[in-house]
């Protein structure tokens, strides 16, 4: 076991599946010599050799074709799209190709990519570096989508992903790269000491569509992902309402038995994303839930969520959902 | 303030011909043995530019083959070559019936271009990967698939391999190492790259070939590719078919330089332009890149210059946006006429043994596509399972998708 923060936890889930798999290749933009421009990649090169991590051109629609082709013929390509607010010109590559290649050729090709991509705000990237576009990934069959929230979960999920035969969209909350975020900027903590930043050196997964119980309690169930899982607990504490945390982990294929389970003991559901609100995974949930848990629910599903606009620069932290919004939406599933 | 520009009109380019004028294209200036064969090991990229920028033509107007780029082909590979043309021909001419009887939903021809991917996927190894555009599925032949197993795809019946997921013409063929076709054009190109590249990382003797029309190389994939495999000198072979028209959209549209080939060399590539409707000179322009890569010396980019003769597809009529009888007039002739008048000049071949081949394939085609609807017709099926819905959509089925089907079935 070793403190890691989560650029280090996911630095040695790559380190871990370049040693124990030779069809494991990581290319992208800077993180071959430089190591990345958030480090995630720092010294693999160096370690592995310029032929398994290596810079690409600026071209994320020729990254994804290019690990789409390599992944067809046999490799298990890593790549690193730099900010998720840049995924879109590899959006046809993804949503047409690497997601339907196995279902269109009756099973006889498929391409195991996966993309790793910083997602989120709360670093003052206005935007283009904070959007968190996971929904636009959910929507389409045959994609695996996962986000992680800790140092501990992001290793174990990203060999899982890597492991994973089907294509696997990876969101990193760049937020939490080096310490977790409770929704006051002004306070920055690390994640040295946090129970989640103990991290073993060797390898170790964490499947794929199960969910993680942050914390557990009686009265509401709270569902979030990314930054956002930290956040929560801070508006939990906030609140003095006992709730199970449910940290999602993966979004396609989601944990539904769990958060039913917690739902049938609590009654009560806030579903928290960065994300816009219309048409965000939330509302997929939301209209989950609802099917399922209808007659268990005392009160009606709160949905707190980035606002339907452009992601701002100066003003990110009246956009992002913040401990009191969220302490004030658990609050209202009580009142009932 | 800005004057005003008197035209106050975008210069919106033209097809050279529309339906109701004369078509008459130049005849070109190229001729067989115009240009020498480079070294393709150790040639440098701008070597290339006379190659990019002219034509390589192996066979004359008479039928006549000469120059360095001759493939001195024997005259059983010539006479594999023309089988496999006069093959597809015949087999588009009876799958386009079959939809015009409405046994298929939809059907894209080869017309006027069989020799494209037949001549080039005879010039590679069998280890080499072939990442088709719908227009080249006469590699198939090349590579051993039968005619009942493509018919079967077409119509999308139960013996359909890929279970009726896709249009007609959208083959995979694992087997044949022959990549499945996607409809969102140009995709494939950059896919290529990393097909070869994979190749490379593994050690491995194997090319990789790929296509794309003059229309979809406007897309992005285009350019990723060419800048990709220049890169990282990937063991690859990029073609541009430039058949002047992506449906109704003439390669004008497609480039404003009115040439492909040459597009290349900006990107530090060997490119060539080649007759493509010369069998010799595109399978010597190939067996060349093949080597090419091979050596570790990178990627080639071809200008494959040739004329759809066909529609684009059994949904378009060209007769509303081109003349005619343009085809006729076309300066490359036709593919299957030019090899078979080759063979009969080297007295290898004759007008009574070219009707017996077509006669014996026809009869062929119409056998495979007996047995093939024996496996079920597009108006009555058998189809593939409705189930086949959910498999394959990911490795195994996750809890939505098992849910979901459980409720079509009824479950």
């Amino acid at each position: 076991m070793a403190n890691m923060n989560m650029i280090q936890s996911l630095n040695s889930a790559l380190d871990n599946m370049l040693d124990s798999d030779p069809n494991v290749i990581i290319f992208g933009e800077d993180v071959g010599y430089f190591g990345g421009v958030f480090r995630t990649t720092d010294g693999l090169q160096e370690k592995h050799g310029d032929h398994r991590v290596f810079d690409s051109p600026l071209s994320e629609g020729g990254i994804a074709a290019t690990a789409f082709g390599m992944g067809l013929n046999g490799l298990r390509p890593v790549v690193e799209i730099q900010f998720a607010d840049y995924i879109f010109p590899a959006y046809d590559q993804i949503v047409n190709e690497m997601a339907k290649v196995r279902h269109r050729s009756g099973g006889e090709f498929w391409s195991p990519v996966t993309l790793r991509t910083p997602a989120g705000g709360g670093i003052r990237g206005g935007h283009h570096h904070s959007q968190s576009p996971e929904s636009q990934f959910t929507h389409t069959p045959g994609l695996k989508v996962v986000y992680c929230s800790t140092p501990y979960n992001a290793k174990g999920l990203l060999i899982s992903a890597i492991e994973c035969n089907d294509p696997v969209v990876f969101f990193e909350p760049k937020r939490c790269y080096r310490g977790p975020f409770y929704g006051d900027p002004h306070n920055v903590p690390t994640w040295a000491d946090h129970p989640e930043a103990e991290v073993p050196e060797s390898q170790y997964r964490i499947p794929l569509g199960e969910a993680r119980f942050a914390q557990q309690g009686s009265d509401c169930t709270v569902i979030s992902w990314g930054a956002m899982v930290h956040v929560c607990e801070q508006a939990i504490s906030d609140s003095g309402v006992s709730c199970d945390l449910i940290d999602l982990q993966t979004l396609i294929p989601w944990d539904r038995e769990s958060i039913v389970s917690s739902i049938e003991k609590t009654g009560r559901c806030v579903i928290v994303h960065e994300a816009p609100k219309t048409s965000g995974f939330g509302a997929e949930m939301a209209a989950s839930i609802q099917e399922r848990c209808f007659y268990h629910l005392e009160a009606p599903i709160e949905r707190v969520t980035g606002w339907d606009t452009p992601f701002p620069h100066t003003t990110e932290w009246d956009y992002m959902p913040g401990p009191s919004r969220i302490a004030a939406a658990i609050v209202k599933t009580q009142e009932e | 303030m800005a004057t005003k520009d008197s035209s106050g009109k975008i210069h919106v380019p033209d097809a050279p011909f529309r339906p109701g004028e004369e078509s008459s294209f130049e005849n070109w200036p190229w001729k067989p043995g115009d240009y020498p064969m480079p070294d393709p090991k150790k040639c440098h990229f701008q070597d290339t530019v006379d190659l990019a920028k002219g034509l390589v033509r192996v066979l004359d107007d008479d039928g006549n083959a000469s120059g360095e780029w001759d493939p001195r082909l024997s005259s059983d590979q010539l006479r594999t070559g023309l089988e496999h043309m006069v093959r597809l021909r015949i087999f588009d001419d009876r799958m386009m019936k079959m939809q015009r009887t409405g046994l298929l939903s939809f059907y894209m021809r080869s017309l006027g271009e069989e020799a494209v991917a037949i001549a080039q996927t005879m010039a590679l190894e069998e280890q080499d990967w072939i990442f088709p555009t719908y227009r080249q599925p006469g590699a198939q032949f090349v590579r051993g698939r039968g005619m009942v197993s493509m018919i079967c795809h077409c119509i999308g019946n139960v013996e359909d391999n890929i279970k009726g997921r896709q249009m007609p013409v959208h083959y995979s063929y694992r087997e044949g190492r022959f990549i499945s076709i996607s409809s969102p054009v140009g995709t494939q190109f950059s896919q290529a790259v990393g097909v070869g590249l994979a190749s490379r990382y593994k050690g491995l003797d194997e090319v990789t070939i790929t296509w794309i029309g003059d229309g979809a190389s406007a897309e992005g994939d285009y350019h990723y590719a060419l800048n990709f495999a220049s890169v990282f000198k990937a063991p690859v072979i990029l073609n541009v078919v430039n058949n002047q028209w992506a449906i109704s959209t003439h390669s004008n549209f497609a480039s404003g330089m009115g040439d492909f080939a040459s597009r290349g060399i900006p990107f530090g590539l060997a490119s060539i332009r080649v007759d493509g409707n010369d069998f010799l000179a595109l399978y010597s322009v190939t067996k060349w890149a093949r080597e090419r890569a091979a050596a570790g010396s990178g990627a080639t980019h071809i200008e494959v210059l040739t004329y759809r003769t066909g529609a684009h597809s059994s949904s378009d009529d060209p007769s509303r946006y081109r003349p005619k009888e343009e085809h006729t007039k076309w300066p490359g002739g036709d593919p299957v006429d030019r090899l078979k008048g080759h063979l009969i000049k080297l007295g290898e071949w004759s007008e009574e043994r070219h009707k017996e081949l077509e006669e014996r394939i026809d009869s062929e085609v119409i056998d495979a596509y007996k047995e093939a609807v024996k496996f079920g017709d597009l108006a009555n099926g058998p189809y593939p399972s409705a189930d086949t819905i959910f498999t394959e959509v990911y490795e195994e089925m996750p809890w939505h998708l098992r849910e979901q089907h459980d409720e079509m079935m009824g479950g």
